[in-house]
């Protein structure tokens, strides 16, 4: 695998391919895992185009650092430089909301500084939406009912830990991604948890939930070695 | 001018949602509508259950595009549903109280991969061959819908049958799976048609009302005309030893259908029937606090002046 030389966004930075194309590819698996148990038939809809413009922007990661089949199914958990918010559970329709808010506030601000890269110049149109989704459903669930805005603030406590990590490789992108998620949870009546922090997933180091994942993921392919799908 | 609903059907017109209809019409037609909406959810879960294991990022894309498709076909037949005066809520009631059915193809389980590819062949194919002449049912909104449908799922059972013929051309033990799977799905899937013309009970009435324009046998024989051939190119057996082209009839012979295994399956004693009641309920129960707050959001934001519930 070699790495392709990448232009740089206004951070300075190139866009690590890698480590996004991991969390795409990551977050995109968790919300597939929501087929036919969404809380709604539009929601059944709406997860499921969430699911696959994820996926695509993963291959499209994925493919500059090799094989796409091979980067996503013969690496172990500790090869994946995803960071730790993908992998977390779906856990109720809270915990995915609130996941979905935090990663695509952080990756929309990501997408938006690389102009210069194919995949996040058009990927961050999408994320747009995602971002619009996950904002809109914060406000329905912080403003809905009593059982729901608990259910949020529960969430918040348990995903606030994996935010920190989100900006180690940038740091530039906090302000706005605090912006735009400090105003929707204040305008959703949601509190901003004081919780410590967790990092390690893009140095290979994750939570256990990650190698269950790949252990139902990776299963079939790994079962015919060399077969063609 | 007022023009009667028999002239209508006479003139081959279609039935529009103010026009009016016989009350067993309506009701005849929401009993399929819905038992066909109610297929389109149930039938997400057979295959749903391989997305998060499917074998290349290609064929998860394309499975995960697929249980989509079918989740919004089967927003358009609630839509078409409630063109006759039923909410969606009070069908999927129905459903989850066992008062109404979906089609007892998706009580059979998905062991392997290769059923994701059965199921897109053969129960994708026999849906078509059942569907396409709906596209000219009487009923406006349900005909509309079909059209909408069926071009979709010609597309699923296209990609159905690519993804068994990599299988069958593949290592040993993917042209097993791809087999296997072709056994156990073949049978079912002539079953999908429903009992024969002699003992099917409602075929006669939906002919006159031109809301079906084929019997169940014609429909079957046409389909296993349309497969046999498609067998040959995969390069997999149909398990059916009686399956042979009669020059006479200019169709293809097959054996005789268990009629007992259908209406024990129908009757909800199939091998997956309990499984997919329970994850339907429970799906739906888990959702009730999300559709309860959204609800209570939408009214207080309406409260609020018409501040659009977004």
């Amino acid at each position: 695998m070699t790495e392709p030389v990448e232009g740089t966004g206004k951070h300075g930075n190139p866009l690590n391919s890698l480590a996004i194309g991991d969390d795409c590819l990551v977050l995109s698996h968790r919300l597939a895992e929501w087929i036919t148990w969404a809380p709604t038939l539009e929601e059944e809809v709406a997860l499921a185009n969430l699911s696959l413009d994820l996926l695509g922007q993963a291959r499209a990661l994925l493919s500059r650092h090799g094989d796409e089949d091979e980067l996503a199914y013969l690496r172990d958990p500790g090869e994946f430089r995803n960071c730790l918010l993908v992998e977390q559970p779906n856990g109720d329709f809270a915990h995915t909301v609130v996941r979905h808010l935090l990663y695509t506030a952080f990756l929309f601000e990501l997408y938006g500084g690389h102009p210069e890269d194919e995949v996040a110049a058009k990927g961050v149109k999408e994320i747009a939406y995602h971002r619009d989704y996950a904002r809109v459903w914060t406000l329905r669930l912080g403003l809905g009912t009593e059982e729901s805005h608990r259910r949020m603030t529960a969430a918040l406590a348990d995903l606030w830990p994996y935010t920190g990590e989100l900006f180690e490789d940038d740091p530039g992108l906090r302000a706005p991604w605090d912006a735009f998620v400090g105003g929707t949870l204040r305008e959703a009546s949601l509190a901003v948890p004081e919780t410590g922090q967790r990092t390690g997933g893009r140095r290979g180091e994750h939570t256990e939930h990650l190698a269950a994942l790949l252990a139902e993921m990776q299963s079939l392919h790994r079962e015919h070695p060399g077969a063609r799908w | 001018m007022v023009t009667t609903f028999e002239e209508l059907i006479a003139r081959d017109e279609r039935i529009e949602p103010r026009d009016e209809m016989p009350e067993g019409y309506r009701k005849t037609l929401i009993r399929q509508i819905a038992q066909h909406a109610h297929s389109e959810i149930i039938g997400m879960q057979p295959e749903g259950s391989w997305i998060t294991r499917a074998p290349s990022l290609k064929r998860k894309a394309i499975l995960l595009a697929k249980v989509q498709d079918e989740a919004g076909h089967g927003l358009y037949l609630y839509g078409a549903a409630e063109t006759l005066g039923v909410s969606r809520e009070e069908l999927l009631d129905a459903l989850h109280e066992g008062r109404q059915r979906y089609s007892s193809i998706f009580n059979y389980p998905t062991p392997t991969w290769a059923d994701v590819g059965a199921i897109g062949w053969l129960v994708d194919g026999a849906a078509i061959v059942n569907q396409v002449p709906l596209c000219r049912c009487s009923y406006g909104p349900y005909a509309r819908a079909m059209v909408r449908i069926c071009k979709e799922e010609s597309f699923h059972q296209r990609q159905g049958f690519e993804l068994l013929y990599t299988l069958a051309h593949g290592t040993p033990e993917q042209r097993r799976m791809a087999q296997e799977a072709v056994d156990r799905w073949y049978w079912p899937s002539l079953m999908m048609f429903g009992p024969p013309d002699a003992e099917s009970t409602h075929s006669a009435r939906s002919m006159a009302w031109k809301i079906k324009r084929h019997s169940n046998d014609e429909l079957r024989q046409r389909f296993v005309d349309m497969i046999v051939p498609q067998a040959e190119v995969l390069g997999l057996t149909l398990p059916d030893p009686d399956l042979r082209w009669n020059p006479e009839r200019g169709h293809y012979d097959y054996g005789p259908i268990d009629w007992e295994e259908f209406k024990r399956v129908l009757a909800g004693d199939g091998p997956c029937n309990a499984e997919r009641m329970a994850h339907r309920r429970k799906a739906h129960e888990d959702g009730a606090w999300v559709r309860e707050a959204a609800e209570a959001y939408a009214s207080k934001a309406a409260g609020k002046g018409g501040r659009a519930a977004a």
